[in-house]
């Protein structure tokens, strides 16, 4: 066998090392904030932290959770997490149904699917969009999170072809049976797409919990932000001014070590649903690629 | 008629997606006439002024947009190659890995940064690539001088490439992955008995099997080639670096609604949207005629 060559043995030894130093180099920059924020101010100003805390303390997320507008932002993401996947969970499940039938079963199909690709081929651009919201009220306003990404075409791909994906004999026996459309998707599609929503609900809740873009643009008062936008205005534009603290509460939020542990209750979600996202990221990448 | 009473619950399955897709998506599309107009707030879409084209001309007259085109389509385009060939040799190496508990391991390690936000993942940067940094640190224990990463123009580029390929290269592989998985073995036991290494191997038979499937990754690509990616300079650059890091999405941002220059910002933002449009529709088209690719 080719393994057992010496030539290959080589190459073996330096291949493992090689992709085991890359994937050491995609969780060391998480590991060295994990560090920081778990080490004395003194250590992480005068950057002495490595991959192990210095002098361990837990000040840093003392400090953090004791600042009610970091707590707030918490609460809004996790609102908007929560609402928003729910919303978006329904609007996927309802138009995905219709939109995998045949254009013979269902006439218009052809006409509603080439809505759906061309919002997604096409967009009218940032300012048209900004105005739009702006006209529709939802400056400043909570739903501005929830609602314009609520219908999202790639996730309705991904349904629809998982729907196809289900043996037509199934739903003519609960038409047989007399059951109307709405009672066949609800009671006989939705026990077994629950794969398949699992997945929607991972992708949906990963884009909410990050989506930080949104926040900064339509939300004035930082009262409101979620927390991506909280951290973006605090960590990368350093932009005290917006939180309209004291000069120690900005003092407070803008040291190293605090700044690492929102940087990591920022991640944490992320990285506690990641077992499951791994599984369903890599069905999702996947399923809705090359058929036959 | 006959058909629109056993497929209206259809239809109303379908109203609420309708609703949203009319309201935030199609609506929008109507202000495109902005970018026709000297918009302004206060005078509205049918008291502003019609300019024709000379938001278009301006476009291409002033000096900091054309570099915005320029660097959105050199960073963009950069992104593109080395986040099409960095996962393709990385998966053939993970490939060559057999013992499937290390592979798995690897796996979960490389795709985590692809589930983070820029906006954590720029914090840490920032933090990691300042010049007093912990990447500066480990740089100066070889001799090299501290490099202003994030701050200066000739690295910038450099930087905002790799970093998105650290981020992404590890989520790309999983296409080539499934596509390697789906090799036939008995290509390989004929290679084997006719004595080839197993680097001829790879070359004769894993390269080509997966080639199809880069191809058509490849083409799909072709329409962010305006795409730089908004996130990631966003939470990088500062005005340090407009000069080479500058694109067109956050130039949009800054004159648009910073600087209120409505009308303009809606012309880069068209001209975007048509170019990446046709793109995205040439590639899809070349996607299926050559292999059969179908999204819808």
């Amino acid at each position: 066998m080719y393994y057992k060559t010496t030539g290959y043995r080589i190459f073996n030894v330096f291949n493992i090392a090689l992709l085991i130093f890359l994937s050491i180099m995609c969780v060391v920059p998480l590991v060295h904030v994990l560090a920081v924020s778990f080490s004395a101010k003194a250590a992480a100003d005068a950057n002495l932290v490595g991959l192990w805390p210095v002098q361990f303390s837990l000040e840093a997320y003392k400090k953090t959770m004791f600042n009610p507008i970091f707590l707030h932002s918490i609460w809004i993401s996790v609102l908007r997490t929560v609402i928003g996947t729910a919303i978006t969970l329904m609007l996927t499940f309802l138009a995905a149904y219709p939109l995998s039938k045949d254009e013979s079963a269902f006439r218009g199909r052809t006409i509603y699917s080439w809505l759906f690709v061309f919002s997604m081929v096409f967009t009218g651009g940032l300012v048209p969009f900004y105005i739009v919201i702006q006209k529709l009220g939802l400056i400043d306003s909570f739903w501005v999170l929830v609602l314009p990404g609520a219908v999202n075409t790639f996730l309705v791909i991904l349904m629809m072809n998982f729907f196809r994906g289900i043996p037509k004999e199934l739903e003519e026996a609960a038409f047989i049976d007399g059951a109307g459309p709405f009672r066949t998707l609800f009671t006989m599609y939705l026990p077994i797409s629950m794969p398949s929503i699992a997945t929607i609900t991972l992708f949906s809740m990963v884009f909410h919990w990050n989506s930080w873009f949104d926040g900064l643009l339509y939300l004035n008062n930082s009262n409101q932000f979620p927390l991506a936008t909280f951290l973006q205005t605090v960590i990368i534009q350093q932009d005290m001014s917006s939180m309209s603290s004291s000069p120690q509460e900005m003092e407070l939020i803008s040291q190293t070590t605090v700044k690492a542990a929102q940087i990591f209750i920022g991640a944490a979600p992320i990285l506690i649903v990641y077992p499951f996202l791994q599984k369903f990221f890599v069905k999702g990448m996947t399923l809705g690629s090359v058929k036959e | 008629m006959k058909t629109l009473r056993k497929t209206w619950p259809f239809h109303v399955m379908l109203l609420p997606s309708m609703i949203f897709l009319l309201l935030f998506s199609y609506v929008p599309m109507a202000g495109i006439v902005m970018a026709f107009q000297d918009y302004k707030p206060w005078l509205g879409f049918t008291g502003s002024e019609w300019v024709g084209l000379d938001n278009f001309r301006y476009l291409f007259e002033r000096q900091d947009s054309v570099q915005v085109i320029w660097n959105t389509l050199i960073i963009a385009v950069l992104k593109l190659v080395f986040n099409l060939f960095v996962p393709f040799i990385f998966a053939l190496l993970l490939n060559e890995i057999r013992r499937v508990r290390l592979q798995r391991t690897i796996q979960t390690m490389v795709y985590l940064p692809h589930f983070l936000s820029w906006v954590i993942l720029g914090g840490i940067l920032i933090d990691l690539l300042a010049t007093d940094g912990f990447v500066n640190r480990i740089l100066s224990t070889f001799g090299v001088q501290p490099i202003f990463f994030l701050g200066d123009n000739d690295w910038f580029r450099f930087t905002v490439i790799v970093s998105d390929v650290w981020k992404e290269f590890g989520y790309n592989t999983i296409i080539f992955l499934a596509a390697l998985a789906g090799i036939n073995p008995a290509l390989y036991e004929a290679a084997e008995m006719d004595g080839a290494s197993r680097f001829r191997q790879t070359l004769h038979i894993t390269i080509p099997s997966i080639v199809p499937i880069a191809a058509v990754v490849g083409t799909l690509a072709l329409g962010n080639v305006l795409n730089a990616g908004f996130d990631q300079i966003f939470n990088l650059y500062n005005p340090l670096v407009y000069e080479k890091g500058d694109i067109i999405d956050t130039f949009v941002y800054r004159t648009a609604i910073l600087n209120g220059e409505m009308g303009f910002g809606t012309a880069i933002g068209l001209f975007k949207s048509v170019i990446s449009m046709v793109l995205i529709l040439l590639s899809y088209r070349a996607a299926y005629k050559w292999a059969n690719y179908r999204i819808f």
